[in-house]
């Protein structure tokens, strides 16, 4: 249906009037491209920012104790207190909506001194002592062999899951790893796994890379602990809030640990539904941004070229009067002029598309290639005691 | 071939009417070759308007070659227009930005023929009016006489029965004008009716016969011949 007259006509209707076709077609390039870049851009930092928290369970709070700031029950403030391996059967038993609990020590702060020994290598590591259930509530991705299971905590046996960096620092390539044997402040430990974080941006107590797993068991009794908890790691059941299960837990654990119901300053927590909510909010309103910003400039588009065909319509009123004289039917005029200025926008706007995407492909190659040298995270690196 | 009886046209300006044709009767017979003449404003350009169905009448009756034009829509209008009526310009109203040949053979293109078909044809009707050579040119590149004979060539080339010419000396010079009558002469005598509307005396004279319009109703209907012999 390829009409030679028609593209003819369009073809020098446009050209007699350069500046009118590329102020117009610049308007439709223009809506299209900035609504492209902005999309994009806020897709990009959207998908950044998701990324780096992976595939951290989102309904999920943390809790750990820090000093008290009233005094409670005969106890003076700025008492040091912590949690103890009875708080947790107590939570389980009393909070039905806990789906998962992950008690975790950390005796050694995010790292401690050159504290792993393995051959004549020595490195400075974040050691915790951790439950299996902590890999379903901040997951990785295992490499080699497994995570730490129940038998491994029932029977407090010595074993280890390393990061991949404590991996590449102390075993040679060569090394078989599984099963060699690593000294922990003075311990030695079996090597039963290697992992990679799967998301880099949210750490608790030290990097993950250079973390090392241990039973919760075995470190209790190793490093002569006694019964303490530092962390525990919940989450909420399907359908119920982290936020609400977090408050229930503190309020447990004030009571039996004696503090101050209304002393907040007593525990440090995160709960991370929070902070997913906030950053969902935020990217909606860009997002909403985005789309009110880039339909009004299409809309400023599409106005000017409504414009435009107003002007050739005013402009060619006589011929247009030829043409119905000499038998042109009212549809084949207005097909003549919508076919020109569709034409006109679409090739406008497909330009704007391929322009707009092929700008966000190469600021994408150009992150892409940087992204070894910087890690942007979204939320603070970590969260220590 | 043309019927009017009782033609009425009012034009509505805002507020203000202008009653233009006011009862207009006049009769041209299939073969014919006649002028309106008229002072402007007397009606003459409404009046072919509505002959050449590009505006309705309000009241009155219209008969084209035997058909009642009465409320067409805009598309029956454009396919009567297209077979029936040949229009020549004052202005010539060439497409600027189409050649000589293409020019002749749009109405052939708003009929839907091929394109090939259609410019053979075309360059058929270009050589009638002697402008073979000049197949290719742009309207710009003609004098006004080429022009004009290109813009007849368009009006015969659809085949219809009756040509409106408005004006089609009163941009040329006396030579070309008499080139321009004779030319629309050759026409007339193919059978095609020719209705001229001018206000040159010399030009009407060319003519069978000469309808006179004043003030909207048709003043004198004079044979030219009888004109003659006085």
């Amino acid at each position: 249906m390829f009409d030679r007259d028609k593209w003819q006509e369009i073809y020098s209707s446009l050209k007699s009037n350069k500046l009118r076709t590329f102020f117009t077609a610049f308007g439709v390039f223009w809506g299209i491209f900035m609504l492209i870049i902005m999309l994009g851009s806020g897709n990009g930092l959207r998908n950044a920012v998701y990324e780096g928290m992976g595939d951290f369970a989102t309904n999920s709070a943390i809790m750990f104790t820090r000093q008290t700031t009233m005094p409670y029950k005969g106890f003076p403030r700025g008492r040091e207190w912590l949690f103890h391996t009875s708080d947790m059967e107590a939570l389980i038993k009393n909070i039905p909506e806990i789906d998962q609990l992950a008690p975790r020590l950390q005796p050694w702060g995010g790292n401690g001194g050159n504290n792993v020994v393995h051959g004549l290598k020595t490195g400075a590591y974040n050691i915790t002592g951790d439950y299996p259930a902590i890999n379903k509530i901040d997951p990785v991705r295992l490499l080699k062999g497994r995570f730490l299971n129940e038998i491994d905590l029932q029977n407090k046996r010595k074993v280890a899951v390393i990061g991949n960096r404590v991996h590449d620092e102390l075993f040679k390539i060569t090394d078989p790893v599984i099963g060699e044997y690593i000294r922990i402040n003075g311990v030695y430990y079996q090597v039963v796994g290697v992992f990679e974080p799967k998301n880099k941006n949210i750490n608790i107590g030290g990097e993950k890379d250079k973390s090392i797993f241990i039973p919760f068991t075995t470190m209790q009794v190793s490093y002569n602990l006694g019964d303490d908890v530092h962390y525990f790691l919940v989450t909420a059941k399907p359908n119920k809030s982290a936020s609400v299960v977090e408050e229930k837990c503190m309020k447990l654990l004030a009571e039996r640990n004696h503090v101050a119901p209304e002393d907040e300053q007593a525990f440090g927590h995160f709960n991370l539904e929070k902070e997913f909510k906030k950053m969902n909010g935020l990217f909606l309103g860009i997002r909403v941004l985005i789309w009110i910003v880039g339909t009004g400039t299409l809309l400023a588009g599409v106005i000017g070229v409504s414009n435009i065909m107003l002007i050739i319509i005013k402009e060619r009123t006589k011929e247009i009067g030829i043409q119905r004289a000499i038998g042109a039917t009212p549809w084949r005029i207005m097909s003549q002029i919508i076919t020109e200025s569709v034409t006109l926008t679409a090739v406008a706007g497909s330009f704007g598309l391929v322009l707009g995407v092929f700008l966000l492909e190469m600021i994408n190659n150009m992150l892409a290639s940087s992204a070894e040298k910087v890690k942007c995270s979204g939320i603070p690196k970590s969260i220590s005691r | 071939m043309i019927q009017l009886k009782n033609i009425h046209k009012t034009y509505y300006i805002g507020q203000n009417s202008l009653h233009v044709l006011k009862g207009v009767d006049m009769h041209i017979e299939k073969g014919e070759m006649i002028s309106i003449m008229g002072s402007s404003g007397s009606g003459k350009s409404t009046l072919l308007n509505v002959i050449g169905i590009l505006d309705n009448y309000d009241d009155g009756e219209f008969i084209l070659d035997g058909k009642l034009i009465r409320d067409l829509n805009e598309t029956q209008a454009a396919k009567l227009r297209n077979k029936t009526l040949g229009f020549v310009f004052q202005s010539f109203n060439l497409i600027t930005f189409k050649n000589a040949l293409e020019n002749v053979a749009l109405p052939l293109y708003y009929q839907g023929v091929k394109r090939k078909k259609r410019n053979i044809i075309a360059m058929e009707y270009l050589d009638k009016v002697g402008l073979r050579d000049w197949a290719n040119h742009l309207p710009s590149e003609l004098s006004g006489g080429q022009k004009q004979r290109v813009a007849i060539a368009r009006a015969l080339i659809a085949k219809p029965k009756v040509i409106l010419a408005d004006e089609p000396t009163g941009a040329l010079d006396s030579q070309t004008s008499l080139e321009v009558m004779d030319m629309l002469r050759e026409v007339n005598q193919t059978g095609i009716t020719v209705i001229i509307v001018t206000h040159e005396h010399d030009i009407s004279m060319l003519t069978d016969r000469i309808i006179r319009i004043r003030d909207g109703v048709i003043g004198e209907n004079i044979i030219v011949e009888k004109l003659n012999q006085n």
